[in-house]
């Protein structure tokens, strides 16, 4: 609460100052105003990893359940993707099994990760790790620790010790996003033992707006350098203030909704699907495709998150989001033959029962399907005149 | 130290929290003033807005001007000791009905496995049969994690492989204990987001599984909250319970959190049964709830 209180006192002032510009509300100006503020005090700009020495190391720290382990593989898979050799380092030796999870996360995103055997001390494992991992030539060493209260002594000592043995060129404090005002005497304690120099925030996909965000920059002055944002291992960002600003605003984030879009959609393809709109032959087969890339871009939940106003519809209209309903459209139209998907026409009666027992669906959830697929042509027809306002309606739910 | 020290030493930071802020409403010099410090020292220790308004609404009747220390602070603990009480009830399994059915549930990294660790552990040294079931197929080496807790217990453990149907495994468990008169059935879910929809869907599908072999089970629902989320714990509470039907509740990690003051809206808006509190890493430290022991170490 102290927080957002001093964060509106700044835009306050900076919105009492401003003369209002004739082609906006006042509304929209003080949102503006209040935007920039929340941007400046999320950190500005983007902050990534510093890489120093070889290895590079990066030890993740943070409380139990945070979610350190699965963010390690996710972060070894990003700076994987991004050309680097990364070596992952499992020193969680509290809970049952942290090990064994982070070599199954190893062997399914492809990247090594030094074998414990035996070894009792998490001190041991980082001196042997890191000895293994110049050896071997890997340029950035991961190390998952086991969670921890900053109030406990004597494993924040141990902390401590690690960091020496590493001498590592970041600390990441893991931190959930969905803490409230906790996370700042999480940040401070962990910040004070060992010197984070950084900042994830995880589970950013919940319900949380990101206040936490807020207050662990305010209060520490450690950038937020990667947001988790779901459950599948490739679902870590780099952490962009403004659009983080975006997000608590609820004014949308249609910048990482293009990125995600670039990534996913290909481009020759989505040329062939405007054409096929615009000559008014969009198939059965071509909803399937797009639905395919849609999938690829992350849950629909996320997606739809990022496109301005969305949060605030969705709750005002209870609307909820099911992702099976996607699943279930996708194995009615699998079950077709191509000729059933290029003019769906010709589905007769015992044709939509045939389908229905392949896809799993009833046959209510086919006629439905062939309806809504006539109401979209029919609103492709309307988009192409220009009727921008009808695309609304073509939002899966 | 006796039980209600321990308690009262892993509450400490969650008390001081609220005594610090009792601190500063005694200072205030008129009626108006006191009243608003104590709402928002409430609201501070994340006693909820609707909450911490009920709360300082209460205390305002013969309230004369400024309050005396002891008196605030056994006012306003006799308020939240009469909202605990009304959610004290102990899971009881009662004998004779075997299998209970108990199925876990809970955000990520709230402590669900661990919890279930702990529950076994108990219910061993109550000298009753569990068996535990592996329904977290989603995340890596869940299903060996909760192992490690069947050996440590002495625990059989039902499980599928990695990405496996939780449904399919919630079947197993159930026939196996059916089959060989297990007393106790302990379910392990994958932590899920509230916030999505299909994966709260599963949930009900993993029920339904459940209920075509025993009609009445799962006999106890419990939501695992994790304290120190603050008030995003609510929404949980309540998504949780619309989707599936929470009928106890378990709060972690108090002993790392200034933020146990949740506890009092989770029971004062949902009155579902709060069974357990966890105050510690240890077997021990997952205590029943008991409102008194908890109220007088809280203030």
């Amino acid at each position: 609460m102290p927080l957002s209180r001093i964060s509106s006192r700044g835009s306050g002032k900076k919105a009492l100052g401003k003369d209002v510009l004739l082609s906006v509300t006042p509304a929209q100006q003080f949102i503006k105003v209040v935007n920039a503020e929340l941007t400046s005090v999320l950190g500005g700009a983007a902050s990534e990893i510093t890489f120093k020495g070889r290895p590079t190391v990066i030890m993740l720290a943070g409380l139990q359940g945070s979610g350190k382990t699965t963010t390690t593989a996710k972060l070894a898979l990003l700076l994987k993707k991004k050309g680097r050799n990364p070596f992952m380092v499992p020193a969680d030796l509290a809970r049952p099994a942290a090990v064994l999870q982070l070599e199954k996360l190893a062997s399914e995103i492809k990247v090594d990760s030094f074998g414990v055997e035996g070894r009792k001390d998490p001190r041991d494992i980082c001196r042997e790790a890191l000895r293994v991992a110049r050896i071997k030539g890997y340029d950035t060493m991961l190390v998952d620790t086991a969670g921890r209260l900053h109030i406990d002594t004597a494993l924040m000592d141990e902390l401590k010790d690690l960091k020496e043995i590493l001498s590592p060129s970041e600390i990441l404090l893991v931190a959930d996003a969905m803490t409230g005002q906790d996370a700042v005497a999480t940040a401070r304690g962990f910040d004070s033992a060992v010197g984070l120099t950084g900042v994830i925030l995880t589970k950013l996909d919940s319900d949380a707006r990101g206040g936490a965000a807020l207050s662990m920059r305010m209060a520490t002055g450690k950038p937020i350098k990667f947001a988790g944002t779901g459950e599948k291992i490739d679902c870590l960002e780099v952490f962009y203030p403004d659009r983080m600003a975006g997000r608590i605003l609820d004014m949308g984030d249609v910048l990482t909704l293009v990125e995600k879009a670039q990534e996913a959609i290909d481009e020759r393809n989505a040329v062939e699907i405007e054409k096929k709109i615009k000559k008014d032959t969009f198939t059965l087969e071509d909803f399937r495709l797009q639905l395919q890339q849609i999938k690829r871009m992350g849950s629909l939940d996320s997606i739809l998150s990022m496109i301005p106003g969305f949060n605030s519809i969705k709750k005002a209209k209870g609307m909820d989001v099911n992702e099976k309903e996607i699943t279930k459209v996708e194995a009615i139209i699998s079950s077709m033959t191509m000729r059933e998907r290029k003019n769906p026409d010709v589905l007769n009666a015992s044709r939509r029962a045939r389908i229905a027992r392949g896809s799993g669906a009833t046959v209510q959830d086919i006629n439905r399907l062939i309806k809504q697929y006539g109401q979209m042509r029919e609103m492709m027809k309307r988009f192409k005149k220009g009727g921008i306002k009808s695309l609304k309606n073509l939002l899966p739910v | 130290m006796g039980i209600a020290d321990r308690l009262k030493a892993r509450l400490a930071r969650t008390h001081n929290a609220i005594m610090g802020g009792l601190e500063s409403v005694l200072g205030k010099q008129s009626r108006k003033e006191s009243l608003e410090a104590l709402e928002e020292a409430l609201i501070m220790a994340d006693v909820g807005v609707k909450t911490s308004a009920e709360i300082a609404d209460r205390l305002k009747d013969g309230f004369s001007g400024f309050w005396q220390r002891e008196d605030l602070r056994d006012r306003l603990r006799e308020e939240v000791l009469t909202i605990l009480k009304d959610v004290e009830s102990p899971l009881a399994v009662p004998s004779g009905q075997a299998p209970f059915v108990i199925m876990v549930l809970g955000v990520n990294g709230v402590g669900k496995t661990t919890t279930i660790g702990k529950l076994a552990s108990r219910f061993v040294s109550e000298g009753r049969s569990v068996v535990l079931g592996a329904g977290d197929t989603f995340r890596a080496a869940a299903i060996e994690q909760l192992e490690v807790w069947g050996k440590r217990t002495g625990c059989p453990v039902i499980k599928h492989l990695h990405g496996g149907d939780p449904g399919a495994v919630a079947f197993d468990a159930v026939k196996s204990a059916m089959a060989k008169t297990t007393d106790v059935v302990i379910l392990d879910t994958a932590g899920r987001l509230h916030t999505k929809v299909n994966l709260m869907e599963e949930l009900k599908k993993i029920t339904r599984v459940i209920k075509r072999e025993i009609p009445l089970a799962p006999h106890e629902n419990l939501l695992v909250v994790d304290a120190s989320t603050g008030q995003n714990a609510l929404n949980q509470v309540k998504l949780f319970n619309e989707a599936a039907g929470v009928t106890g509740i378990a709060v972690t990690k108090l002993d790392g959190t200034a933020k146990g003051g949740i506890i009092v809206p989770i029971a004062r808006e949902f009155r579902i049964p709060i069974r357990f509190i966890g105050v510690g890493e240890g077997v021990d430290d997952l205590k029943e709830f008991n409102a008194r022991e908890f109220a007088e170490a809280l203030i």
